[in-house]
């Protein structure tokens, strides 16, 4: 394969709320479940910010870091989201329209619980690869929702993050991927349902365990690499426990994982999460890095990718912030303002 | 009426066994009790299942005949038997059956039971616990389980200064011998520091002084002692046995400390067997939530009322203490698939008084005791196992 990513953008709501705050509000001991998630804070979604305004501002990121790209040359977007704002009406038309890249190419909504990004990606390469289209956009985007007092609620956050997929001079080539599925379903949402159900400890072994190692494991096999190998690794990250051992089952170093685990101070923002992880790292990468990075949605899949970032990370255009930027702008909310931002208080209806 | 004795036992592991179906695991323990037992499916005579509630968990009712066809043995016509009495019916299910047995009318029989409880979501597991409460008078209020035991536990620190960190020893002190059964659902160790600082259930009682929701399955064979020999070297005789029912709801009680239907149960198996509590062992007492074990060893004359949670402190009930309590880890830390628990403490004491629970063998274990609840106390079984000289 010789196609890559040509460019990134994530972006991170500036609001947070911290465990002790959730859990002063449900008669829990939020630091200690905080500190059992391996979370600090999660972000949230200021009262304007949707999936689609959140993808349009990691969008115009990815975009202003390669001025030498024409909005007119992305051919395709893909905005992956379990989030969406509506039910039927896609998120991608109005983040095309947004980076002006409409009319002349094509747009959809993606949707595998948290991996609909990296599905994204791998599309983007297909069409790409073949010449279909210059550039391909996958984004992957959320506002998640977990149920008030629920254990997902100290977790569920928002972000996005948009990757460039294309051939000209990538900053990462993907010299491998490979997807790793089966029907597990550990989590869901039905139609009309607000919030998501869970199976508990079931989404960790038999869920994200055996999808991460399943597919980290054929990578390896595919790309002939060790962990050794790699100078960082990136894994999706619903709480900061679970990428840390599967690293640590795999192989790699907690330095190795490190960069790449916004999910600390975050939480996990879905879609984006293994993504803005990837744009973390981009941030600091240098020519020769490599870098391994397997993602997981529930239901259950994992996308593996194996990268070896290129001389051509120097040539992007210092614009924008980093994801380090945005990680440390917060402004910590207490539970009664997140609530009114997340839309949990019921508002009188116009009349 | 004729002796009856244990001549084989099997269990399936206890836990989170999201791969295996109830039909699965009954299966496992009964194949496993039955070669076991030396005996071959055709010498059967009966088929007897505890299970609590295979309707609401998985949505299958009529788990007698499933059990019975899906063992190979629907061909035999046995008759196959679902017994039915909250977390009880495993126990009741071998009460039915020696009594079957002691009658004449059997000679040999499996009693199996089992419970699949993850395949639903956990409030919803937690609800169809709750079931074997009132629903009139209790759970429709919203009074759960664990809410339930929680005020017996209120009631037993104040009336006897019962600490939590006495009830906090019952589970360290279970998951210490869970640790030593491979079967068990926990097999760590905990202190009780992390009892103490779990996140609350029902105060007083944590996350730690519950026992979990599992899968599992547990059978043994019983027959007619005067044929026991012929299948078995170390045939375990049911030297007594006594069922004993209450109010259903809690409030109606005459006393929240102690439960009047163990305290019933105890005095008939006793009597039957014609021993007394201080010629046990070694004893699988029902301890779904820690507080449960303390009123049980008081209630089974163990220990004075009000001492025990002291008696759990001082090491009293520890393996190889003054009377082995749980040494399979218990319903806390071997698991509580509800059906299969009277089931799976029977497999235990057998497995004690065989001399073959290895590194949590009770030394010179000759008479064994296993108590078993429905509910909050309106049902309680005991048995008395004696090991065969």
């Amino acid at each position: 394969m010789t196609g890559g990513i040509v460019s990134y953008g994530g972006y991170v709501p500036r609001y947070r709320i911290a465990p002790k705050a959730i859990g002063a509000v449900w008669g829990a001991d939020g630091d200690a479940v905080g500190k059992g998630l391996n979370i600090r804070a999660k972000s949230v979604p200021g009262p304007d910010e949707d999936v689609i305004t959140m993808s349009v501002e990691a969008s115009r990121a990815c975009l202003a870091r390669v001025p030498w790209v024409s909005p007119k040359d992305v051919g395709a977007i893909y905005v992956g989201s379990e989030s969406h704002p509506y039910a039927v009406k896609p998120t991608a038309t109005i983040v095309a329209e947004a980076i002006e890249a409409s009319p002349v190419m094509t747009a959809a909504d993606f949707e595998f619980a948290c991996k609909a990004g990296t599905a994204a990606i791998q599309t983007c390469m297909g069409l790409t690869l073949s010449n279909m289209y210059k550039f391909g956009m996958a984004v992957g985007a959320d506002t998640s929702q977990g149920a008030p007092g629920d254990a997902l609620e100290y977790s569920a956050s928002a972000g996005a993050a948009a990757f460039l997929i294309g051939n000209e001079r990538p900053i990462a080539m993907i010299n491998h991927t490979l997807s790793y599925t089966t029907d597990t379903p550990d989590f869901w949402r039905r139609e009309g349902q607000r919030y998501p159900s869970h199976g508990g400890r079931f989404t960790g072994e038999p869920a994200y365990f055996k999808h991460v190692m399943s597919c980290a494991q054929l990578l390896f096999e595919k790309a002939g690499t060790k962990p050794g190998d790699y100078d960082y690794a990136v894994f999706h990250q619903p709480n900061g426990k679970f990428p840390q051992r599967v690293g640590k089952m795999l192989g790699f170093s907690e330095k190795q994982v490190d960069t790449g685990l916004l999910v600390r101070d975050i939480g996990n923002t879905y879609s984006a999460a293994i993504m803005v992880g990837m744009c973390a790292i981009f941030d600091v990468a240098r020519p020769g890095d490599r870098i391994f990075a397997v993602g997981y949605g529930s239901g259950a899949g994992s996308d593996g990718f194996d990268l070896t970032v290129t001389d051509h990370i120097k040539e992007l255009k210092k614009a924008g912030r980093t994801m380090a930027d945005m990680v440390s702008d917060d402004v910590h909310l207490d539970y009664a303002t997140y609530a009114k931002y997340r839309g949990k208080i019921r508002m009188r209806e116009a009349t | 009426m004729r002796d009856v004795a244990v001549i084989g036992i099997g269990e399936t592991q206890f836990g989170e066994l999201w791969d295996k179906s109830f039909r699965e695991l009954g299966i496992e323990a009964g194949l496993k009790a039955i070669e076991d037992s030396g005996i071959a499916a055709e010498d059967l005579d009966a088929i007897y299942v505890g299970n609590m509630s295979a309707g609401k968990f998985i949505d299958q009712e009529h788990v007698s005949a499933l059990v019975a066809d899906y063992s190979g043995l629907a061909d035999q016509h046995l008759p196959a038997v679902r017994v039915e009495g909250g977390g009880a019916c495993g126990a009741i299910a071998i009460l039915q059956a020696a009594m079957a047995i002691a009658s004449g009318m059997h000679d040999i029989v499996i009693v199996g039971g089992a419970e699949k409880m993850t395949d639903v979501g956990d409030v919803q597991a937690g609800a169809i616990l709750s079931a074997t409460a009132d629903q009139e008078w209790e759970s429709v209020f919203g009074a759960t389980f664990a809410g339930l035991y929680a005020m017996m536990a209120r009631r037993h620190m104040y009336e006897f200064n019962t600490t939590r960190e006495q009830m906090a020893q019952v589970a360290v002190k279970n998951h210490k011998n869970g640790a030593l059964n491979p079967h068990a659902q926990f097999q760590r160790e905990i202190t009780p520091d992390m009892v103490l600082k779990a996140p609350w259930v029902a105060e007083p009682l944590s996350v730690f002084d519950c026992a979990p929701l599992s899968d599992g399955a547990a059978a043994v064979v019983l027959c007619a002692m005067d044929r026991a020999r012929k299948f078995s070297d170390t045939p375990v005789r049911i030297l007594g046995s006594g069922q004993a029912s209450d109010f259903l709801a809690l409030h109606d009680r005459r006393d929240l400390t102690t439960m009047d239907a163990t305290v019933v149960a105890g005095k008939r198996a006793f009597h039957a067997a014609g021993v007394t509590p201080d010629k046990v062992q070694v004893a699988e007492v029902h301890d779904n939530f820690t507080i449960t074990e303390i009123i049980a060893i008081e209630d089974l004359r163990f220990v004075k009322k009000g001492l025990g949670g002291m008696a759990t402190e001082e090491g009293e009930t520890a393996l190889n203490g003054k009377i082995s309590v749980n040494t399979s880890g218990g319903l806390k830390a071997r698991g509580q698939p509800v059906g299969a628990t009277g089931v799976a403490q029977a497999v235990e004491i057998v497995r004690q008084l065989r001399g073959e629970a290895g590194k949590r063998q009770v030394s010179n274990a000759e008479i064994g005791l296993t108590h078993t609840l429905g509910g909050t106390g309106a049902t309680a079984v005991v048995h008395l196992f004696g090991r065969m000289n």
